[in-house]
């Protein structure tokens, strides 16, 4: 399946792209995602338990995913 | 758009534009003896740092989601009639506001209260982030400070 990953302020730029798909098993979890980022170039860094949205809501790293599924890293925040 | 939460007119939104407060003051009606206004505003240093101006950067979807679950939680807490929030986006040059935070109620003490449980929340959930641009010319995504209590 595919799903999209969005990439914010660091990652971003770490990256050097805002959003990206990821080509997964059926049965992958959003760990399964946050794995395979790690083999990306910039995203060696991504943190053991990065903060995620899946869709637009704080997730887990143990949701499963579903194709088209909108997965967003969360850097530290910093609003207000 | 404002829909009703326990009652309260609730209204969050981000904001690319500057924040206007005299706009924000029409909040609540004569019913209410209490309105509190907090704003934060781009201050000139941080860790002894000397800033020039602010980035910041939403993931505007979900902030809005999240700011939206963030009224409707304290407007369900408190008894309010008005819970207004606006969040800056983009390029702030020193001393604008990055977000303004109002709440119109019968009474102070739920005014302070629910206004102090908002800009906290947004502190920790909303999906923002600052890069801050500094007298030197370096810039830096920055998290939040360890305590800013």
């Amino acid at each position: 399946m595919t799903v999209t990953i969005l990439l914010f302020a660091v990652y971003r730029e770490l990256a050097n792209t805002a959003s990206l798909d990821l080509e997964l098993p059926a049965e992958a979890t959003v760990r399964d995602a946050m794995d395979r980022l790690r083999s990306l170039p910039g995203l060696g860094c991504l943190p053991a338990e990065p903060t995620v949205a899946v869709n637009r809501e704080y997730s887990s790293l143990e949701r499963d995913l579903r194709p088209g599924d909108e997965i967003a890293l969360i850097p530290a925040v910093a609003g207000g | 758009m404002a829909p009703e939460a326990g009652g309260a007119r609730v209204i969050g939104r981000l904001s690319d534009d500057p924040i206007r407060v005299e706009e924000l003051l029409r909040a609540g009606s004569s019913a209410d003896g209490a309105v509190t206004v907090f704003v934060g505003r781009v201050r000139d240093h941080n860790h002894g740092r000397p800033v020039i101006r602010l980035h910041y950067e939403a993931y505007g979807e979900m902030a809005e989601r999240e700011l939206a679950a963030i009224l409707d939680e304290t407007a369900g807490r408190w008894t309010l009639s008005h819970l207004e929030a606006v969040h800056r986006t983009g390029t702030l040059e020193l001393g604008e506001l990055s977000v303004a935070i109002v709440v119109a109620a019968p009474h102070r003490a739920t005014a302070y209260e629910a206004s102090r449980h908002v800009i906290e929340e947004i502190k920790r959930r909303l999906p923002i982030w600052k890069r801050e641009e500094y007298a030197d010319g370096e810039t830096e995504w920055v998290g939040p400070a360890p305590s800013e209590a």
